[in-house]
C-alpha cells in the first residue's frame, strides 16, 4: 500500500509544476523581486513495509503546501541497517524516519541525533498514545525521540477447514476458550496432532518466543542500561521452556523462507499467531483459495504485541520543524486512523482503537473476523516490554537456536546456551 | 588511440630529415615522453581508482582492526593486536574457516576437473561448438540473486524437487541447509554451476594454442589419446590451470552470495548453528549485525593473509607439474 502506484507519481508531478507556475504568476503579479520567498520545502520520509500512509501525506500536502516523497524499503532488515549507516555518518536520512519497535533502544543510545520533539509541542501528546508505546519513544533523560504509530497486537489465526476435519470447534469464540493459557494451547495441539489430518498445528515454534516473552513484560533480554540479563529474567527461560515443549507440535519450516509460504498455500499447518500486520501477508500468500478458510481468535496467555513503529526526526533534517508537524500529524489519532483504513496498521492511540472505526472493523477474507476488536483488546492489556539495543541480534540468535531444536539437531538446552553466547557477541 | 597522433608525429619527423635539418629537440623530447611516459599516464586512471577503492580500505581495515571500533561509538580506543587474539581462540571463527575450505573443496576441484574435461570435449568438436560455448557461459552472465532464488527452492526440505525426486527412489527428505555436509554439497552445486562454464572456456582457449604438430609427433609415435591429454595437453596448459586455481581460490575463499541467499533470515549466521557460515558471513555478521568493525576488520585481515598462504601452496604444488615432465 504504502508502494506507491506508478499513477500518483506524475499527478504530483503535475501539481508541482502547477504550484510553481501559480506561484511564478504570483511573482509577476506582485512584481516583487524582494529574494522571491524561502521556495517550497520538500519533506523526504523514510518507511518500511506496508504504513498506509498515501492518503494521508496527500492530505498534509494540501493543508500545509509542503511536498512530501516518501522513500519505502519492503524489509525492515534492509531498512534499519541503512538508516544506521545514515545516522551514524550524519547524512542520507529522511526529514522523518520510521523505526521499528525492536531496534528503538539501538538508535536511543544516539539520541542527541534526533531532534527532541518536545520542543515541538509533542509533550502535550502523551495522551495520544498507549502509555507503554509513549514510553518506547522516550530516552531515558526525557527527549521525545520518537512517536508511536501502530502496534502488532496479536490474534491467534487458525485454518477453520483443518479444525473441523480435527474435530475441534471452528467458531472463533470456541475456539479463543480452547486455549486461555499457552499449556491449553499446547493440550489442543496435541488433540489436533492425534487426529491425523497430515497437517503440522503450527509452522514452526519460533515466532511464539517473541510473543511468550513480551506477555511477561519487564526487560526480557536487556536492561535499560544495556546489560544482557536473559540469564537473570526467570520469564524468558520459562518462555523459552514453554515454547520448546512444543516443537514436537510444529512443521519446523523457518518463517518467510519459501518452504513455509509453500506451506501457507499448502495448508500444512493449522495455526498460526498472527500480528494486525500478519493478515495481508496470510492473504496475499493464501490468496483466493484460501478465502473463508482462515480465522482469527483471541492469542493465548492474555494480551500480546509483535512489532510496531516510531516515527523520528534526524537533527541532520533542514526542515525541523515541519518534519516534526508531519511527524505529528501522522501518528495523531486521527492520522492512525487514516493508516489503519489504508492499511489495518493498528493504532497506538487509544482514542483511536476505541473509534468505531477499529471496533467494529471486520476482514471479509478472515470469515468477516472483527480483528480491529480482536487486536485492540490485546493491545489495552499489554505489560510494557523493554526491548534493548541488541534486540535484533538476540532475537536472531533464539531464532537460531529454536529451528536447530526443531530439526532436531541440538537440544533445547544445547540451544539455549549457544544462543545466550550470540547474544553475548552481540551485546559485547 | 594512440595511432592516430602518432602517424602525423612520425610523419612531421620524416619530412625534417627529408630536408636536411637536423632533428628538432623538441619533437624528440615528446616522441620519448610519448613512448616512455604515456603508457603509464594512460594506466594512472586505474591506479587512482584501485587507490582509493583498494589500497585505501585495505589499509584502513588494518587501522579498523586494531582498535576497538563500533557503528555507533566509532573509534573507542586502541587496543592493539586485542582483536587478533580473540580471534585465534574464537570457535565461530575457525567453525567459519572450516566451512569455507571445506565448501571450497568440494566446490572447486570437481569443478576444475569437469571444465577440462567440457574443454576436452569441446577441443574436438567442430560442428556447433559457437552455440555451446554460449550455453557454457549463460549460467556466469545470470543474475546471482535469481540463480540463487531458484535453487534455494530446489533444496528445499518439504516442497524442494530435489527431494522430491529423491523420494521417488525411496530416500528419506534431506535437510538440506540443517546439515553440514548436505549444506555444503547444495551450496557447491550452486557454486560450480555458475563457475564451469567460465573455466571451461578458459581451458578451451588454451587447449587451441597448443601446437598441433605436438599432438601429429606423439601419434605417430604411438601415444595413446589419454597419454597425449596428459602429457601434452597439461602441462601445455600449466599456466592456465595456475591461473584458473589461484582465481578460483582467492573467489572462493571469499564466498558470501550463495550461502547468504541459500540461508534464512538475514543474520548471516549460515544456518542454525553456523554449519554453512563462511568466513566472509562472518565478518558480515560482527561488522555489521553486531557492530563490532574492529572485529569484522581483524577476520577479514586474517582471512586476506589465509588466501596470501594459499596462493603460495597453489604456486608451489602447480610448479611440481612441470617438474614432473
Amino acid at each position: 500500500m504504502t508502494k506507491r502506484s506508478p499513477t500518483t507519481r506524475p499527478r504530483r508531478a503535475l501539481r508541482a509544476a502547477a504550484a510553481a507556475l501559480g506561484g511564478g504568476a504570483l511573482l509577476l503579479a506582485t512584481a516583487c523581486g524582494g529574494g522571491g520567498g524561502d521556495g517550497e520545502v520538500t519533506l523526504t520520509i523514510d518507511t518500511f513495509g506496508v504504513m498506509g500512509y498515501e492518503a494521508l501525506i496527500e492530505r498534509f500536502e494540501e493543508e500545509h503546501g509542503i511536498q512530501v516523497e516518501e522513500r519505502n524499503i519492503t524489509d525492515v532488515a534492509d531498512y534499519t541497517p541503512q538508516l544506521q549507516q545514515n545516522i551514524a555518518s550524519g547524512s542520507g536520512a529522511g526529514d522523518v524516519v520510521a523505526i521499528e519497535e525492536a531496534n528503538i533502544a539501538q538508535f536511543m543510545l544516539q539520541q542527541d541525533a534526533f531532534v527532541d520533539l518536545a520542543e515541538h509541542g509533542a509533550a502535550d501528546l502523551e495522551g495520544d498514545f498507549l502509555d507503554w508505546k509513549w514510553d518506547q519513544g522516550v530516552a531515558p533523560d526525557g527527549r521525545i525521540v520518537g512517536l508511536g504509530t501502530d502496534i502488532g497486537g496479536l490474534g491467534m489465526c487458525y485454518d477453520t477447514e483443518l479444525f473441523g476435519e480435527a474435530g475441534l470447534p471452528t467458531d472463533r469464540e470456541e475456539v479463543g476458550e480452547l486455549w486461555p493459557t499457552w499449556d491449553d494451547y499446547a493440550a489442543t495441539g496435541e488433540e489436533f496432532t492425534e487426529a491425523d489430518t497430515g497437517a503440522a498445528f503450527m509452522s514452526t515454534v519460533q515466532p511464539l518466543f517473541r510473543v511468550v516473552t513480551a506477555q511477561a513484560g519487564g526487560e526480557p533480554f536487556q536492561n535499560t542500561e544495556g546489560e544482557l540479563v536473559i540469564e537473570d529474567t526467570p520469564t524468558t527461560r520459562e518462555a523459552y521452556d514453554t515454547v520448546t515443549s512444543m516443537t514436537g507440535l510444529s512443521a519446523a519450516l523457518p518463517i518467510w523462507s519459501d518452504e513455509w509460504n509453500a506451506a501457507i498455500q499448502d495448508n500444512a499447518f493449522a495455526t498460526m499467531p498472527c500480528p494486525a500486520w500478519m493478515l495481508g501477508h496470510i492473504e496475499n500468500t493464501a490468496g483466493e483459495a484460501g478465502e473463508g478458510r482462515w480465522d482469527v481468535a483471541a492469542v493465548p496467555g492474555g494480551g500480546g504485541n509483535w512489532g510496531g513503529s516510531f516515527l523520528a526526526v534526524p537533527t541532520q533534517s533542514e526542515h525541523p520543524e515541519e518534519a516534526a508537524e508531519l511527524a505529528k500529524f501522522l501518528t495523531s489519532p486521527e492520522g492512525q486512523l487514516g493508516a489503519w483504513e489504508e492499511a489495518n496498521t493498528l493504532p497506538s492511540s487509544p482514542e483511536a482503537l476505541e473509534s468505531p472505526e477499529v471496533t467494529e472493523f471486520t476482514r471479509p477474507y478472515f470469515n468477516d473476523a472483527p480483528v480491529g476488536a480482536i487486536f485492540g483488546a490485546t493491545a489495552m492489556e499489554l505489560e510494557p516490554v523493554y526491548y534493548g539495543p541488541d534486540t535484533q541480534a538476540v532475537d536472531d540468535a533464539f531464532r537460531a537456536g529454536l529451528e536447530s531444536v526443531e530439526q532436531g539437531q541440538a537440544t533445547a538446552d544445547e540451544a539455549w546456551e549457544t544462543a545466550v553466547a550470540e547474544s553475548e557477541r552481540a551485546a559485547g | 588511440m594512440t595511432a592516430p597522433t602518432r602517424a602525423p608525429r612520425d610523419a612531421r619527423r620524416g619530412a625534417g630529415h627529408g630536408t636536411g635539418r637536423g632533428p628538432d629537440r623538441a619533437a624528440r623530447l615528446r616522441a620519448t615522453l610519448d613512448t616512455k611516459a604515456a603508457p603509464y599516464a594512460f594506466i594512472t586512471p586505474f591506479f587512482l581508482l584501485f587507490g582509493v577503492f583498494g589500497l585505501f580500505p585495505l589499509l584502513y581495515t588494518v587501522w579498523v582492526s586494531l582498535h576497538d571500533w563500533s557503528l555507533i561509538g566509532g573509534n573507542e580506543g586502541f587496543v592493539g593486536l586485542d582483536n587478533y587474539a580473540v580471534l585465534l581462540g574464537d570457535a565461530k571463527f575457525w567453525n567459519a574457516l572450516l566451512n569455507t575450505l571445506g565448501i571450497f573443496a568440494i566446490a572447486v576441484v570437481p569443478q576444475l576437473l569437469a571444465a577440462l574435461l567440457l574443454a576436452d570435449a569441446l577441443n574436438r568438436i567442430v560442428r556447433g561448438r559457437g552455440l555451446l560455448q554460449i550455453t557454457l557461459i549463460i549460467p556466469y552472465v545470470t543474475s546471482i540473486a535469481a540463480m540463487a532464488i531458484v535453487f534455494s527452492t530446489l533444496f528445499g526440505t518439504e516442497y524442494g524437487m530435489i527431494n522430491q525426486v529423491l523420494g521417488l527412489f525411496g530416500i528419506d527428505p534431506v535437510n538440506w541447509r540443517g546439515g553440514r555436509l548436505s549444506s555444503w554439497t547444495a551450496i557447491a552445486v550452486m557454486v560450480d554451476w555458475r563457475w564451469t562454464g567460465y573455466n571451461t572456456l578458459i581451458y578451451l582457449a588454451a587447449m587451441q594454442a597448443v601446437p598441433k604438430d605436438l599432438y601429429e609427433a606423439a601419434a605417430l609415435d604411438g601415444a595413446s589419446a589419454l597419454r597425449r591429454f596428459w602429457q601434452i595437453t597439461i602441462p601445455m596448459m600449466r599456466p592456465t590451470i595456475l591461473f584458473t586455481v589461484i582465481i578460483s581460490t582467492i573467489g572462493q575463499m571469499q564466498l558470501f552470495t550463495e550461502p547468504a541467499v541459500f540461508d534464512t533470515g538475514g543474520a548471516m549466521a549460515g544456518g542454525n548453528q553456523g554449519q554453512f557460515q563462511t568466513v566472509m558471513m562472518l565478518v558480515f555478521q560482527e561488522a555489521f549485525r553486531y557492530g563490532n568493525y574492529g572485529y569484522g576488520a581483524a577476520v577479514s585481515w586474517v582471512l586476506f593473509l589465509v588466501i596470501v598462504v594459499l596462493g603460495l601452496i597453489n604456486v608451489l604444488l602447480t610448479g611440481r607439474i612441470k617438474g614432473a615432465t
